[in-house]
């Protein structure tokens, strides 16, 4: 499986991203991950596996402090992006989220134009000084999103009037027109059809060259095709953590290889 | 992979085992049957309302009609320059200072001049005459001087109002055997009408006067108009628009998204709730202690009546916001966060606009209530008040004593007077125009706000 990227493998582990040690989450008495240890490579994908309610998203939403907006829940541990705990207090959560984009599990764009749409965080940045500049970032992160030809005649058309596949890959452009370095996404295929999988799941892979990508998903053999390494997560623990060639061809856990060949999950 | 034996699952049987599918069988019949009554309950339950409803409308509008007619009398009057003016001044100083008795012999000179000219006969007594007309005919005529000084000593023809009693007659209110009783009015004054509306001098037209007229003495219904008191509405409305919308918007914005979720928050929810159930009276005298007596602010004045339906339309508001904020997918919210806006930025650029219509709706809705409401101010003294005057200008229009529509009415139903009863209905359809129309401003808004897809 995923043989072709086996250079791409060998690429030594110190090259660490996002870092996170000893993360716990609890929503209220719910204990819901549990004491996970991480390290995240940039510019690779790195999927989350595991069966529903494991704790992926959930631990995908702390990478952004996501999980923040929900009051009942409570974190703990350290989780470093280049070496600065995002815990920290000093911690501005929305200069954070700046940095480390999200892609949803169902197409979300904002009741506007499709141009507003991917507009919207370079203009709350002010990453734009004026119009032109505005319209070059717009044109780029819809090519980035593979998108652009599809759209380019009705960029002020609204985005909610698109099919399913190209509102996602419209979120996928608005997540990297703020220049984040790291792109969270929330099983971003989970609402698309075939074709619209394979168009977003090249999309990643071509997302690698410039962000260091974490993608939860419930389709393993999405997981096989898109990432370089790949986590399982089962009832709040980090099972195993490796090579995604790994994972799948030669689990070290039994409950891995389990859920790989269909037996739980 | 089932456990059923192949071939075992269901004994050999004749026929389909369920029974032909064109004939219904017992259970089914049954339940058709409870479908079928439910369904002659709900209409049954829409047409009572309906008929109700039919009812309701058909008696405001068949005793609130007559309201919005008046009957008026021709009659040609000498402004005798003897008795406005003997020194033929032409000063309007000095004809302002003549008091409608001097115009009541004028206008009673006129009336027999006039049964003479037609040849009408009647037992009524000269100094009796006039009381086919207004009591504030005399008013009618002076005021008319005085903008014109130049017509003293010429002959004008006046419209003059007819009394409420010969109005009734001509509306079939006021019956020959009911004047029996009446001080005001003989039988023989009716005789004279029927005369002169055969010769075309009595009409019964419309009387704009009624929507935009000040309010009169309980002597006067020919006269009352609901005008001032719509203005006190209006200045109402603009009170409770300007602070319940902003302070409504914004608090239900803070509880809404922004708020911590702790007991003094659940408290505060609960106590919003239950304010949107408290008897509105209880605002009145809220309003009454607090704007007034302790406060200081003036009696009577629209400002406090604005004042009072604020805090009696808040929670209504709060909650309608509150309703359509929660109704916006937290996914706009999620997207809002996921690109680094702010809490701020979310709710501004997104949550906000999307709940816009929700919002509105609920507003208007809430002074739709408001502007029905009455009994907070009868308690700061907005029930009862004689507005005979328009505010002076814009800004004393707040605090001048005036009425609001729901009061005149209320104020007009209470009037023994029969002519008055009947103002009080054609208040009731003017009251009812201006809720349609908030509505159809609501209606409207909400899909302006919404058609942005």
């Amino acid at each position: 499986m995923n043989d072709m990227r086996l250079g791409d493998r060998a690429k030594q582990m110190d090259d660490t991203k996002i870092r996170a040690r000893g993360v716990n989450v609890f929503y209220g008495d719910n204990h819901a991950i549990k004491d996970v240890d991480v390290d995240i490579a940039d510019r690779m994908v790195t999927a989350f596996i595991g069966p529903s309610g494991c704790g992926k998203s959930t631990f995908l939403r702390c990478l952004n402090r996501m999980n923040d907006t929900i009051s009942a829940c409570k974190i703990t541990g350290e989780i470093k992006i280049d070496d600065q705990n995002i815990y920290d207090s000093r911690v501005d959560p929305v200069q954070l989220r700046a940095k480390v984009g999200m892609v949803f599990q169902k197409p979300n764009p904002f009741p506007k134009s499709i141009y507003d749409n991917v507009a919207y965080g370079p203009r709350i940045h002010g990453l734009a000084k004026n119009r032109k500049e505005m319209d070059e970032i717009v044109e780029r992160a819809l090519r980035r999103g593979a998108i652009w030809n599809e759209v380019k005649d009705r960029l002020h058309a609204p985005a909610t009037g698109l099919s399913g596949g190209q509102q996602q890959r419209i979120c996928i452009a608005r997540a990297v027109a703020t220049e984040p370095e790291v792109l969270l996404m929330d099983e971003p295929c989970s609402a698309l059809d075939p074709i619209a999988t394979a168009q977003v799941e090249e999309l990643i892979d071509e997302l690698r060259q410039n962000f260091s990508v974490v993608i939860v998903t419930h389709s393993m053999q999405q997981a096989a095709r898109v990432s370089q390494r790949t986590a399982f997560f089962h009832l709040g623990d980090l099972v195993e953590y490796g090579e995604t060639g790994t994972i799948f061809t030669n689990p070290e856990d039994s409950r891995t290889e389990s859920y790989i060949s269909g037996r739980i999950g | 992979m089932t456990d059923i034996p192949e071939g075992g699952a269901h004994p050999q049987q004749d026929g389909p085992r369920r029974g032909s599918l064109f004939a219904e069988n017992p259970r089914i019949k049954a339940r058709n049957r409870a479908e079928k009554r439910f369904r002659a309950y709900g209409i049954a339950a829409i047409s009572i309302a309906m008929a109700f409803l039919c009812v309701l409308l058909f008696s405001i509008v068949k005793n609130g009609l007559p309201a919005f007619t008046q009957t008026y009398i021709q009659v040609d009057v000498t402004l005798d320059q003897e008795v406005l003016d003997p020194d033929a001044t032409g000063d309007p100083a000095v004809i302002a200072q003549k008091t409608t008795f001097s115009y009541a012999p004028l206008i009673q000179a006129a009336l027999v001049d006039r049964l003479a000219q037609s040849g009408i006969e009647t037992e009524v007594t000269p100094d009796r005459l006039a009381r086919i007309l207004s009591s504030g005919a005399a008013a009618q005529l002076r005021n008319h001087v005085l903008a014109n000084p130049e017509v003293v000593g010429e002959t004008v023809e006046f419209d003059l109002l007819a009394s409420s009693r010969v109005d009734g007659y001509m509306k079939g209110r006021v019956t020959r055997e009911a004047l029996a009783r009446d001080p005001n009015l003989d039988a023989a004054h009716l005789e004279i009408i029927d005369a002169l509306k055969a010769e075309g001098s009595v009409e019964r037209r419309f009387n704009l006067d009624f929507i935009t007229g000040t309010d009169a003495s309980d002597s006067r219904p020919e006269e009352a108009g609901l005008g001032a008191s719509v203005l006190g509405s209006f200045y109402m409305m603009l009170v409770v628009l300007l602070l319940a919308l902003p302070i409504g918007v914004a608090a239900s914005i803070y509880l809404e998204e922004f708020a911590p979720e702790n007991r003094f928050t659940d408290l505060i929810e609960v106590n919003i709730s239950n304010l949107a159930a408290v008897p509105s009276i209880v605002f009145g005298i809220l309003g009454l202690a607090a704007f007034i007596q302790f406060a200081h602010l003036p009696a009577s004045a629209p400002l406090v009546g604005g004042l009072v339906l604020t805090l009696m339309t808040l929670p209504t508001i709060i909650i309608s916001t509150r309703a359509s904020l929660r109704a916006v997918p937290p996914s706009i919210r999620d997207a809002a966060l996921g690109v680094g806006a702010s809490k701020m930025q979310a709710t501004m650029h997104h949550v906000l606009p999307l709940a816009m219509p929700g919002i509105l709706t609920g507003t208007i809705l809430g002074l739709a209530q408001a502007l029905g409401e009455t009994a907070p101010l009868l308690l700061i003294g907005m029930v009862g008040f004689i507005a005979s005057e328009y505010p002076d200008s814009f800004t004393s229009g707040f605090t001048d004593p005036n009425s609001a529509m729901p009061a005149q009415i209320y104020e007009w139903a209470k009037r023994a007077d029969p002519a008055y009863y009947e103002r009080a209905w054609g208040g009731i359809i003017v009251l009812l125009a201006f809720l349609l129309l908030m509505n159809i401003v609501a209606v409207l808004l909400r899909r302006r706000f919404e058609r942005r897809w």
